[in-house]
């Protein structure tokens, strides 16, 4: 489904930080009131969402937390145009979501590559899909990849990489079209925690150097409040919003910053919140 | 019949479709093909030495057990006067335009089979709604034996090559037609959903990953079909040719020559293992990332 775009932007243009090229107050995205409902087998309806609304601005990292079953997946996937919410309203620049967009960029936990392609080819996938000029599309291609230190392996093929290397190529993916928003479910999550930090880190450099507007989905606390700007913290079953924290530390941030005392107060906040809400474990 | 038709194997099949497993996101890296020692741990060299070993052990076994039994040979001769009359076929040429009647049965059968196959799989496979519809006549068809109907293709297209095209192509086209179904629908989920969010068309879907991705299912579909064809050609030419290997084998046998028959048969055999050979060649070039039919090949 091609969804015709007025936010279409020039992409080269479109690399310099996304904070400078918001035309107005014009939230990157926003939910209101959204609800989610899915019918079980037994044919009973179950809430998965339920009266959630938050905006995200242009060029914030937003970070999207909570236990399993906390519909933290959905709100993403509605976002991005594969589900419909059962009601409220969801926007994306300023206009109504009704499917997927091309100002979307998707990053899934697993790194889905297609193994008959080689890494460059897979990161020109979605301009294929979209049918961009591929030449401006290659060099865009081969400067993520480069971004992600990948550029020496842009002629191998997916079976030939390691789980974190393919996920990189997945993110490198996401970026090719420097879409206006990057949705990332559990990117890391499939990983070791040891590359797990690594990707959390390149990530994060990665977003301060291209100043993308990013909603992340993830599990894991503490890397929910390294890589986000603010931690959206999620109930469990029916999936509400109990928390938004601003998370005020130092911008570049740096792996040693987790062992720091604000690092553990924001953590332990957060997982004392969940707790309250029922949520861990 | 199968209970599962989603299950893509021909009742009967020489073997298994080797359903390829190597998943997309699978995280070990492929090791490179070397000459690695193969799956029993042998290097190469002694693969093939044990190989001959056994080829001539067989030989030898079938040979003594012939004349320590005194089977006469109009009943079931020895493998020397099978090598013997096999030379003779090939030396008097006879065996010539029989050899090319039949191998152009089997391409025509097998490429005309093969197509119908890929392309009704793939219409079936796009839609639940074409596949209740199809399927239950691709079953009934499939479930009448060919033996049972060849002899009314052979009133419908004559005695010549035709009728054994068309009897091929029946036989050839439901494995491809299987596993161009289940090959179809083998796409990762999430791969697909991937997709769908950069906004992709069905067309792109079909094209950039589930085509990809059905292919390992056809090659094993193609590769079940290659061998059928053979026997499709000769069921063919038993119910009524002039010419051919089939034709060859029915007048030995009215002559009363066993050696004459298993000589034909040799022939057959080297034809499905030359064909299987080099479908195995080409899946391995086509679909080089799965090493779905890199091990069970070498035989040939």
């Amino acid at each position: 489904m091609n969804m015709p775009s007025t936010l279409e932007r020039a992409p080269v243009a479109a690399r310099a930080p996304a904070t400078a090229t918001a035309p107005d107050g014009t939230p990157a995205f926003a939910f209101d009131g959204v609800h989610k409902l899915f019918r079980a087998k037994d044919g009973v309806d179950v809430v998965a969402l339920q009266d959630v609304g938050f905006e995200v601005q242009r060029g914030e990292f937003v970070t999207v937390v909570g236990p399993s079953g906390c519909g933290k997946s959905t709100l993403l996937r509605i976002l991005a145009g594969l589900e419909r919410a059962s009601g409220g309203t969801v926007s994306l620049g300023g206009r109504q979501v009704t499917g997927p967009s091309r100002d979307i960029g998707v990053v899934f936990q697993a790194p889905v590559l297609l193994p008959w392609r080689t890494v460059l080819q897979n990161v020109l996938v979605p301009a294929e899909i979209q049918g961009r000029d591929r030449q401006a599309a290659t060099e865009r291609a081969l400067h993520y990849l480069a971004l992600v230190g990948l550029e020496k392996f842009a002629t191998k093929y997916p079976g030939e990489l390691s789980g974190g290397m393919q996920q990189r190529v997945g993110i490198a993916r996401a970026f090719v079209n420097d879409p206006m928003l990057l949705l990332m479910d559990e990117p890391f999550g499939a990983l070791d925690a040891m590359t797990r930090e690594t990707l959390n880190l390149e990530l994060h450099k990665l977003k301060e150097r291209t100043g993308a507007t990013i909603m992340l989905v993830t599990h894991s606390i503490p890397e929910a409040v390294f890589l986000g700007d603010r931690v959206v913290v999620m109930s469990p079953r029916p999936g509400r919003v109990t928390q938004i924290v601003e998370v005020d530390l130092p911008h570049p941030r740096s792996l040693a910053m987790i062992n720091t005392d604000r690092f553990g107060t924001y953590v332990s906040g957060i997982r004392a919140n969940l707790n309250a809400a029922g949520g861990l474990d | 019949m199968n209970d599962t038709p989603t299950l893509a194997l021909r009742p009967g099949a020489p073997e298994p479709a080797a359903v390829p497993s190597r998943a997309t996101s699978a995280a070990a890296p492929m090791a490179p093909a070397a000459p690695a020692p193969g799956p029993a741990g042998l290097t190469p060299t002694r693969r093939r030495l044990l190989m001959a070993a056994f080829f001539v052990g067989v030989m030898a076994l079938w040979h003594v057990a012939v004349a320590w039994l005194q089977v006469s040979p109009l009943i079931f001769p020895g493998p020397l006067a099978v090598l013997r009359a096999l030379a003779d076929l090939v030396t008097s040429g006879e065996i010539l335009t029989h050899l090319g009647v039949t191998l152009y049965e089997i391409l025509a059968g097998f490429a005309f089979g093969a197509l119908f196959g890929l392309v009704l799989g793939a219409l079936i496979g796009q839609s639940a709604l074409l596949e209740a519809v199809l399927y239950p006549y691709v079953i009934a068809f499939q479930t009448v034996p060919k033996v049972a109907v060849a002899p009314l293709f052979v009133l419908w297209f004559g005695f010549d090559t035709t009728s054994k095209v068309v009897i091929t192509a029946t036989i050839v086209f439901f494995p491809v037609l299987a596993n161009t179904i289940v090959g179809l629908r083998s796409a990762p989920r999430e791969q697909i959903e991937l997709m769908k969010a950069f906004t992709a068309s069905p067309w792109h879907v079909f094209r950039m990953v589930r085509l990809p991705h059905a292919l390992p299912y056809v090659f094993a579909g193609l590769d079940i079909g290659i061998v059928l064809a053979v026997i499709g050609a000769i069921v063919g030419e038993f119910v009524g040719a002039q010419a051919g290997l089939g034709y060859l084998i029915l007048q030995r046998n009215f002559s009363m020559d066993a050696a004459g028959m298993f000589a034909i048969l040799v022939v057959l055999s080297l034809i499905g293992l030359a064909l299987h050979a080099l479908m195995r060649l080409v899946a391995r070039r086509v679909i080089f990332w799965t090493d779905a039919f890199t091990d069970l090949s070498r035989g040939a």
